[in-house]
């Protein structure tokens, strides 16, 4: 029982970590309607930026600062040179130009920073602690409650801001949205910016955990299953997909995996999510759409 | 003037119905075919066969294959490489276990198997469509991968993982030169191609057209939603599995499920958008540009920037330029290189005149 306990909070923390960048997904889907493939590219964009401008001698909050403000800049490059000509385009096509990005993205972080592993130290000690028997790893606690400042922070900004109204107003209807009188453009850097900065948090926390290397860009895929689990369009749904994702995965290698021979971390999610959909199709939290395939 | 139609009568229902109706297509494929089948084996270059024709035949093959089930039947699909797997392994087993069985006739039975397999991984699109059906096609993917890797009975208990793909034999002729291994390729990929040109014009290209454009509307003209999305899974995933069985035996020679992971799947799919969603011609077009792309871009480059690169640096720059030129295509003519062609024919029609 115990050690069942400890699985499941340890996948359940992991899971957290999944959600973070599940959130810049679902950021960018909600608004604007795009896949977008290079999310795990901006966190690896993201991480290196801060790690190699520590290297370089910056201050932890000057990095930190630095490379948000280099997030930004990169969310209004990509609005502009990306997203703005291909507007009205099939959901293909943007899926596409955002797969481009990707690798624009990874040539770019790497061809400037370099591609060398890079450890990262954020100063948590990863040392399990004991509550009752169970133990539970610090940093993973530490992730966690940065995923959930960060979900309350985004919550509170849609709810009550200008700009979050908007966002909501684009994320129903682009065209009444726009007829309003509401800049889709604008909305559009918005979101990009958030999700950037999303990514910066996601790939510090993953870079100090794995190393911030190629890998990173790769921890996408992992938050693909969770968002069908949550649905795309749900910040909520992201997070409780996370939390499944990650508990079920862990809980599937420990018990299932000695039986079907292990390493069934990698499909098992998508398995997962495929049963899901079979039952709810929009996942968890999405919103209902009503017509029959 | 050159390319015209005027003046070529139908009088026939066959004439009408010809794949390629104007005069001047069929002797542009015609001498494209010619050159293909003999002046290539009998002149071309070693390296002109076996690494750019080689592999651009056999990923046109299999883009082909995602182009039926993405571009005519409206399906995304991001476990194209699976596919292609499921043929290899197939092929691979079928070899090994039944040699009475002639390769080319193994071939076919591991795009059968393929076609099982897609099918049974189809079934989630009767329920869901768009971008969830995408990422649920990654589960194939994965799982397949896993499976193939896991899974000893696949792989004949090979320690390593890697198999040698076995020599290719067909009616006692050893299948082992470049020339040869080309020829058998392109005999493949000729037949494959013709045959999906019929299917898109014939009732079940209809009927996946249909649906891709409007499923409510199909069913309610009677078009049977199980068997048309089913039967497009099955027959794109017959193609990626020969194209999968093609690129073990007569390209790389050795069966490894590394060589089809998502990177593969996804370059397939930016072959079909490159070339053109529901198009034959496209599908090649779009596995030329992308296999040739890798080629040209580091000769390209060094020439450009000769050795002041520090090293390291050239395939970040190659990765950037790659997306940026998928990223330029994609604003520039999002229907992809098939519609170029189209505009190009448009153009010629009305040459030297400009209306």
């Amino acid at each position: 029982m115990q050690f069942f306990l400890e699985v499941l909070i340890g996948g359940l923390l992991s899971g957290v970590m999944y959600s973070l960048v599940a959130l810049g997904f679902v950021l960018i889907f909600k608004a604007s309607g795009v896949f977008n493939f290079a999310q795990g590219a901006m966190v690896l964009f993201a991480a290196l930026t801060f790690v190699s401008l520590e290297e370089r001698g910056l201050p932890r909050w000057g990095a930190l600062l630095a490379s948000l403000a280099i997030m930004l800049g990169l969310a209004l490059v990509i609005e502009r040179v990306v997203l703005r000509p291909l507007v009205n385009q099939p959901a293909i096509s943007l899926l596409m130009a955002t797969i481009g990005l990707t690798f624009c993205l990874e040539g770019l972080a790497q061809g400037v920073w370099g591609s060398v592993v890079k450890g990262l130290d954020l100063g948590i000690p990863d040392v399990p602690f004991d509550v009752k028997g169970v133990l539970v790893s610090q940093f993973d606690l530490f992730a966690a409650a940065i995923a959930g400042f960060l979900v309350a922070v985004l919550a509170l900004f849609f709810q009550y801001t200008r700009v979050g109204r908007a966002l909501r107003a684009v994320a129903d209807d682009h065209q009444a949205a726009l007829s309003l009188g509401i800049p889709l453009q604008t909305v559009w850097a918005v979101v990009w910016a958030a999700a950037g900065a999303v990514a910066l948090v996601a790939g510090l926390l993953w870079g100090s955990r794995l190393g911030v290397q190629f890998a990173l860009s790769v921890i996408t895929l992992k938050a693909l299953p969770v968002l069908i689990l949550g649905g795309f369009t749900s910040i909520a749904g992201a997070i409780v997909g996370g939390l499944l994702v990650g508990a079920s995965e862990k809980l599937a290698e420990v018990y299932l995996g000695p039986v079907l021979g292990g390493g069934i971390e990698n499909w098992f999610p998508y398995v997962l999510a495929l049963l899901f959909l079979l039952v709810r199709p929009e996942g968890l939290f999405g919103e209902k759409h009503i017509d029959r395939v | 003037m050159l390319y015209r139609e005027a003046g070529q009568f139908k009088t026939s229902y066959r004439a009408d119905q010809r794949i390629f109706p104007i005069l001047q297509d069929r002797v542009v494929v015609g001498a494209l075919l010619l050159v293909a089948f003999v002046a290539v084996p009998l002149w071309g270059s070693e390296y002109l066969v076996s690494a750019l024709l080689i592999p651009w035949l056999i990923l046109s093959l299999a883009t082909l294959g995602l182009n039926i089930l993405t571009g005519y039947a409206g399906q995304f699909s991001l476990g194209t490489a699976g596919f292609m797997a499921v043929g290899a392994f197939a092929a691979y087993g079928f070899q090994l276990r039944t040699p009475a069985v002639p390769l080319l006739l193994a071939f076919v039975l591991s795009g059968v198997c393929a076609a099982g397999v897609g099918a049974v991984f189809g079934l989630p699109s009767l329920r869901i469509k768009g971008m969830y059906l995408a990422v649920a096609t990654l589960a194939s993917q994965f799982f397949i991968e896993w499976l193939l890797t896991r899974v000893g009975w696949f792989t004949n208990y090979s320690s390593s993982g890697v198999i040698n793909a076995q020599p290719m034999v067909i009616a006692g002729l050893a299948i082992n030169t470049p020339p040869r291994r080309y020829l058998l390729v392109l005999a493949v990929v000729a037949t494959l191609a013709l045959a999906a040109k019929n299917l898109v014009r014939g009732r079940a290209g209809r009927a996946w057209m249909a649906v891709r454009d409007m499923d409510v509307a199909a069913e309610v003209i009677g078009i049977p939603m199980l068997r048309t999305k089913l039967s497009a899974f099955a027959v794109s995933s017959f193609y990626c599995g020969v194209a999968g069985a093609l690129w073990v035996f007569a390209h790389v020679g050795s069966v490894d499920p590394q060589a089809f992971d998502l990177t593969r799947s996804l370059q397939v799919l930016t072959m079909v958008i490159i070339g053109g969603l529901g198009s034959v011609l496209g599908s090649f077009l779009g596995a030329g540009f992308i296999v040739l792309l890798p080629l040209f871009l580091p000769s390209v480059l060094s020439a450009v920037f000769g050795t002041a690169l520090r090293p390291g640096l050239l395939p970040n720059i190659e990765s950037f330029i790659f997306g940026a030129l998928i990223i330029f295509f994609l604003i520039v003519e999002p229907q992809g290189l098939a519609r170029l062609w189209q505009v190009t024919k448009e153009k010629l029609r009305l040459w030297p005149f400009p209306h």
